[in-house]
């Protein structure tokens, strides 16, 4: 099979829906002439022409709630923004308007829009550029979430995004971006809601998602040299979340250690441990841990950056830990 | 304004190639990957902070801007080793190493950041001179924007209410034509920013800010106003940046003819210019002067490269202010 970027992965998608339906068009800050900050959008200014992949100014929040009314009115937006940190600037139109809508309008009104662009740390880049906000926009009735961590993943889940009537909150990386990994050349979509199990195992279940689920295979790789067989989960979707798929490992491993790259205060991994805990107690042999960053904001310099973000070694010392070794 | 004398351009000249200099430090170190993450450099623009410097108290005054903010804080009175060991991300530097290139702060020196959201220092420097207006200090806050930020909702809720509360407040527009990639003409109907000031009857100009002295006086005078109790001002600054946007910047937007035409009124050879036709000093003592500026980036370098990095407990210590927080253990 060929082999592409992660970053031609989500361009491929973008462009192959827009070829069959008029309705889509790109927005974001740099998505046109300079072809995406981060390449993303390569080409499609090219082929699609300025009405409908569009260069906007530094206005989160003006250029957030102009595509959300588009989408009141026929559109089917999709607006990258340059990284999620800046989406804060827009978070009352994702919040109080896209998420809502349909709900206060009594159904009136479909909200199909997209909003992607690279979630979590990516180096160096300190405090307000390195947040993970997953878990504030899962934690909102009215949008669904989806990170995905590879490029296979990212278009499938990234055509079924723009396909779904409701608002998505599409999370990428910086650091996948380059990413290469198998494509198939023809259709194909992943419907959002399923996890995938990236490797079986019997000993231990892994539950992650996004960029960090990698540091999860270099731990499984390690433990397995040790004859610890891990399962890797990658939920992929976080909210409608697959329950059901972690349930079902947990029934058979009966351990669970959850990664996630995100302040550990009341994130998702929080929300699979109460899950887990209320519909697989009895199957439980130790607690649940969780690893996320430090409880603090990302630090700049490289000796701390290292402490705050989460890595394999860390994986490997959970997994003993509910293993009892 | 207070005169430009001989010693103020010999300043101008020496301070200028420092900043100068400086950035072109970091710009190779980076490359060396001793400096990570985001490098936005000031290149090109140095005539705006020079100008600045000569028509504030910085006893009093404050700066605040985004993330182009190496060496305005140098401006101010830090130490040049600490914000080059802040960009190593050492324990000597001006934020423990916790900040980085963007977030630059010294509240010794009146300089509030070095801010990475754009357009997020805006209201900010609105806020700073609520409080000397609420202290009655007499200060005035120099608030620093780009062309790409004027487009955000904070610049216009903050100019209205700033305008409306008369707060002493120099709202300065650094126009260096483009924000990353996008020009100025690309992302707005009309090209002569200052003009958003008129909308809120906020006195409001143009400033050639190649120049340190034309943008002194713009800067006295909105100072002025500030201080006597008037209000903001707005000033666009017209100026340019060399480099890329940061370091990750291949610059399909431009030609570099264009970088060459704005390189020949580079606000460093005008004011070289000045110093030789007026005698102002000696081919040895300009000599003398190249030679401080390039001993001190070298000692910049050699403090940043021999200072420890921090203790981890650095990162914890700092987010509250309440000693012995309860944070969630991290490591398992
Ligand atoms: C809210 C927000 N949106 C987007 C970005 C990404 N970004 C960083 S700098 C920049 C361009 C800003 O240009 P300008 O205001 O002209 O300042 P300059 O870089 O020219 O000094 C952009 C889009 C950001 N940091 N914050
Ligand atoms: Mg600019």
């Amino acid at each position: 099979m060929r082999t592409i970027q992660f970053r031609e992965a989500v361009c491929e998608a973008m462009s192959e829906e827009m070829r069959t339906d008029d309705t889509i068009y790109l927005m974001g800050e740099e998505v046109a002439e300079y072809n995406g900050a981060y390449k993303a959008s390569k080409g499609m200014l090219d082929e699609f022409g300025p009405k409908r992949v569009i260069d906007t100014p530094i206005a989160e929040l003006g250029f957030a709630g102009i595509a959300v009314g588009s989408a009141m009115n026929g559109n089917r937006p999709i607006v990258e923004f340059m990284t999620f940190n800046f989406s804060l600037v827009g978070i009352d139109q994702i919040i109080n308007n896209a998420a809502k809508i349909r709900q206060m309008s009594g159904g009136q009104f479909n909200c199909p829009i997209v909003f992607r662009g690279p979630t979590a740390s990516a180096g160096q880049l300190a405090a307000t550029h390195s947040q993970a906000f997953e878990s504030w926009y899962a934690n909102c009735p009215g949008l669904k979430v989806v990170v995905p961590s590879n490029p296979y993943d990212a278009k499938g889940l990234l055509k079924s995004a723009i396909r779904d009537n409701d608002p998505v909150i599409f999370m990428e990386s910086e650091q996948m971006y380059g990413d290469k990994g198998e494509v198939p050349e023809g259709e194909y979509t992943i419907p959002l809601g399923v996890a995938d199990i990236k490797r079986e195992g019997t000993d231990v279940t892994i539950v992650s998602f996004g960029k960090i689920i990698k540091e999860a295979y270099v731990a499984a790789d390690e433990l397995a040299k040790e004859g610890i067989s891990c399962e890797v989960i990658d939920i992929r979707t976080i909210r409608p979340m697959d329950y059901d798929t972690i349930i079902k490992s947990v029934k058979k491993t009966n351990r669970l250690v959850i990664l996630e790259e995100a302040w550990p205060f009341g994130n998702v991994a929080t929300e699979i441990t109460f899950q887990v805990q209320s519909q697989a107690f009895d199957y439980l042999d130790a607690p649940v841990q969780k690893i996320n960053t430090a409880d603090t904001p990302a630090p700049y310099s490289p000796a701390l950056l290292k402490e705050w973000l989460p890595n394999s070694g860390d994986v490997i010392k959970a997994v003993k830990k509910v293993m009892y070794k | 304004m207070k005169k430009v004398t001989k010693e103020v351009y010999l300043k101008w000249y020496e301070d200028m190639l420092f900043w100068r200099k400086f950035e072109d430090k970091l710009a190779a170190v980076y490359i060396q990957q001793k400096v990570r993450g985001f490098l936005h450099l000031y290149n090109g623009q140095e005539a705006v902070l020079a100008g600045t410097l000569h028509a504030i108290d910085p006893s009093k005054d404050k700066l605040i801007t985004a993330y182009r903010n190496h060496v305005q804080p140098i401006g101010m009175g830090v130490d040049p080793r600490k914000v080059m060991a802040e960009l190593y991300g050492k324990a000597t530097g001006t934020s423990h190493g916790l900040g980085g290139s963007m977030h630059i702060f010294s509240k010794e020196h009146n300089f509030y950041g070095g801010h990475g959201i754009v357009g997020g220092q805006i209201p900010l420097g609105a806020g700073l001179a609520f409080g000397d207006k609420y202290f009655e200090t007499g200060g005035v806050t120099l608030c620093y924007m780009g062309d790409g930020a004027v487009r955000q909702g904070s610049l216009h809720e903050t100019f209205n209410m700033a305008m409306n509360w008369k707060l002493p407040v120099v709202f300065i527009c650094e126009n260096n034509g483009y924000a990353m990639g996008t020009s100025v003409e690309r992302t707005a109907n009309h090209q002569e920013i200052w003009k958003l000031g008129l909308g809120y009857e906020m006195p409001c100009g143009p400033v050639d800010g190649m120049n340190p002295v034309k943008v002194a006086e713009a800067i006295s005078e909105a100072v002025e106003r500030a201080r006597s109790g008037e209000g903001p001002t707005f000033l666009e600054m017209k100026t340019y940046r060399y480099r890329g946007h940061s370091m990750s910047d291949a610059q399909h937007y431009r030609t570099k003819d264009e970088v060459e035409e704005y390189k020949k009124i580079d606000p460093i050879t005008q004011v070289l210019d000045v110093i030789k036709e007026n005698n102002y000093a000696t081919e040895e003592e300009i000599k003398a002067m190249d030679k401080r500026v390039k001993d001190l980036v070298k000692e910049c370098e050699q403090f940043a490269e021999e200072s420890p990095f921090p203790e981890k407990n650095i990162m914890y210590d700092v987010v509250y202010d309440q000693e012995n927080y309860p944070f969630l253990p991290h490591k398992l």
